[in-house]
């Protein structure tokens, strides 16, 4: 391998790092659902070949159909590389999500008959989600550091200490197109108006809820993919990163609970 | 009936399978794929010595159903749930008249709950009167996501779902088990959403909603759903087995659970053969929030462990619970929203 493929290599892993899972909101390069990128000359150019891997044969299809098609938008816009092929494995809908995908044809085409439209709305509703999970997250440090409640209705995100949390809320809010500079209020909804004081207690309990599903669903996914693939999933030679060698943990989670609660 | 520290618990184990998930019987692909992933789910959350071979696991038979249920497990009454997946299984997973065969030989053992298929129109339901009065069906078990022909999946809020849940009505099924698994149809919906169970549940108050494995992957949905309408229940198959392998998740489901519902409406169930219910309810009544959590959700009481793991159910189905069992009357108030909140974010 040259040093310059290395550094491609490097680079398709970078933007595959920048596709998340719709339903979880990490990226799949630390899900480990990237089973190899590999870097290849052939006639038509350099290009990356990418395997994707899922926790189970039925994992949702609109889910996978969006990781793939991600996957591969992000792919093509690495400079150098003249194509990138994108294939998921082991599920039961691969061919139509791979055949859709390489097609550029959509998603309601790739399953004709059996999809009313695309996927926007779906993803936006994770994404608001994934936003009052990490606006709890944020909350419930600055709770633990003896914030009181109804401080945190007015409360601007600039007022706020920096910290872990507070980047993926600030991360959490661009993705949803909402405002997010230090002026902004923190405690907003998912169309980016101020909760009042009153509310917000009621909000930041069921936020809590929406955390813990989510928390809870990452870690029953880890579990499955272990399960189906064993722990050993280093990638064969020649790949970009072993899907081992993602990087578990995070600001959302802490690595230290996760160890504790899977063993 | 299981006895520990000199607390008894009557144990109604809410969801239990006789299946034929064996190469013989699997119709294609999506049948070798079905079973495969059921067993990923049972080797992934089962303690070591208790995880089958797969050849056991695929088809284990009556004695072994009646020996780990009755023998081993503690279990009082056991309650099938059909899941027929005929498009990819020959003769079907597990049929409401493989259930009743067994239930006939062991009356006191089992109770046989139906299903339907709201795609299949008129002849459907003159197929579930039939299937009533045969069985004597008291329940049904719903699978949203079967597939059928060209048909990948269905909601409850289909026009033919309102005739059938008419005719439970009508034919005195009061029980209607609801499996959210992944849809194909509409495949740009999320696959796991619940918002039609709030739908039927305010048409048919009559009728009692138990969602299996509480809505999981959407436990916020069905706590939100479930807050507001008092005749939607929790079954916990599937989220028992994580008192395992991680248990402070398992401590906040139930938590959030008790938090949102209340102690009356959740039922304990193994799924059986993906779990044993000996490890389960062994684990259940030991089990405690973790000390540095109790500040935030309380704990669990024996009583309410009793509820879970009989009492609820048995109230559902009109089983009778023994004194030593019985957890005294109080008043109940399952009626009372604890949401008050601002409307749900999507």
């Amino acid at each position: 391998m040259t040093a310059a493929t290395t550094s491609l290599a490097e680079r398709a892993w970078e933007a595959l790092a920048t596709v998340d899972d719709p339903e979880l909101g990490r990226p799949i390069t630390e899900l480990g659902f990237v089973l190899a990128a590999t870097v290849l000359s052939t006639p038509a150019g350099t290009g990356v070949d990418v395997r994707l891997r899922l926790p189970t044969y039925f994992c949702a299809p609109n889910f996978a159909y969006l990781m793939v098609a991600d996957a591969y938008d992000a792919l093509v816009a690495v400079r150098g590389l003249d194509w990138a092929e994108v294939r998921l494995t082991d599920h039961f809908a691969a061919e139509e999500i791979n055949a859709g995908v390489a097609a550029r044809d959509g998603f309601a085409d790739a399953f004709e008959g059996q999809a009313v439209g695309e996927l926007d709305e779906l993803r936006r509703t994770f994404r608001r989600k994934a936003h009052l999970a990490c606006l709890e997250r944020t909350c419930r440090k600055l709770l633990d550091d003896g914030w009181r409640i109804d401080a945190l209705a007015h409360a601007t995100l600039g007022e706020i200490p920096a910290s872990a949390e507070r980047d993926s809320l600030t991360r959490r809010r661009r993705e949803l197109g909402l405002p997010a500079s230090a002026d902004t209020p923190l405690f907003v909804d998912e169309s980016g108006a101020p909760i009042p004081e009153e509310q917000v207690e009621q909000r930041l309990r069921f936020a809590k809820t929406v955390r813990v599903s989510i928390d809870g669903n990452t870690g029953w996914c880890r579990g499955l993919l272990r399960t189906r693939y064993g722990d050993d999933t280093a990638a064969p030679e020649g790949t970009a990163q072993p899907a081992a060698a993602a990087n578990p943990g995070g600001a959302e989670t802490p690595r230290s609970a996760e160890k504790r609660e899977v063993s | 009936m299981y006895t520990k520290d000199g607390e008894s618990y009557f144990i109604v184990d809410s969801h239990v399978h006789l299946w034929d998930g064996s190469p013989e019987n699997q119709a294609n692909r999506y049948g070798k794929g079905f079973i495969e992933c059921f067993y990923d789910y049972h080797r992934n959350l089962s303690p070591e010595e208790w995880v089958w071979p797969l050849e056991k696991f695929e088809k284990y038979g009556e004695a072994t159903l009646m020996k780990d249920l009755f023998e081993d497990g503690y279990v009082d009454k056991a309650i099938f749930q059909p899941t027929y997946l005929t498009d990819f299984f020959t003769n079907g997973f597990n049929t409401t008249e493989q259930d009743g065969l067994l239930a006939e030989r062991y009356p006191d053992k089992f109770i046989v709950n139906g299903a339907w298929d709201p795609r299949d129109g008129e002849a459907g339901l003159e197929a579930l009167e039939r299937l009533t009065q045969r069985w004597k069906l008291r329940g049904v078990k719903l699978y949203t996501a079967e597939w059928k022909g060209d048909s990948k999946g269905w909601k409850l809020t289909d026009d033919w779902s309102y005739r059938y849940l008419e005719k439970c009505r009508e034919l005195g099924i009061r029980n209607i088990h609801v499996h959210k698994g992944p849809t194909i149809y509409p495949l740009n919906r999320d696959a796991f959403d619940v918002a039609d169970v709030d739908d039927v549940a305010t048409a048919f108050p009559e009728l009692n909603f138990i969602i299996e494995h509480v809505g999981l992957p959407r436990l916020e949905d069905f706590c939100w759903i479930a807050t507001q309408e008092p005749n939607v229940y929790g079954g916990l198959a599937v989220a028992m087995p994580f008192i395992h392998s991680r248990p402070r998740y398992f401590a906040q489901i139930i938590m959030e659970l008790l938090y949102w519902l209340d102690e009356n409406r959740i039922t304990f169930a193994s799924d059986y053969a993906i779990w044993h219910p000996k490890w389960l309810i062994e684990k259940f009544v030991d089990f405690q929030v973790p000390e540095d959590m109790q500040g935030e959700y309380g704990t669990l009481t024996p009583d309410v462990k009793r509820k879970i793991l009989g009492v609820n159910a048995a109230n559902l189905y009109d089983i009778e619970v023994p004194r030593e069992a019985a957890v005294p009357d109080e008043v109940a108030d399952s009626t009372e929203a604890v949401g008050s909140a601002p409307a749900v974010p999507a």
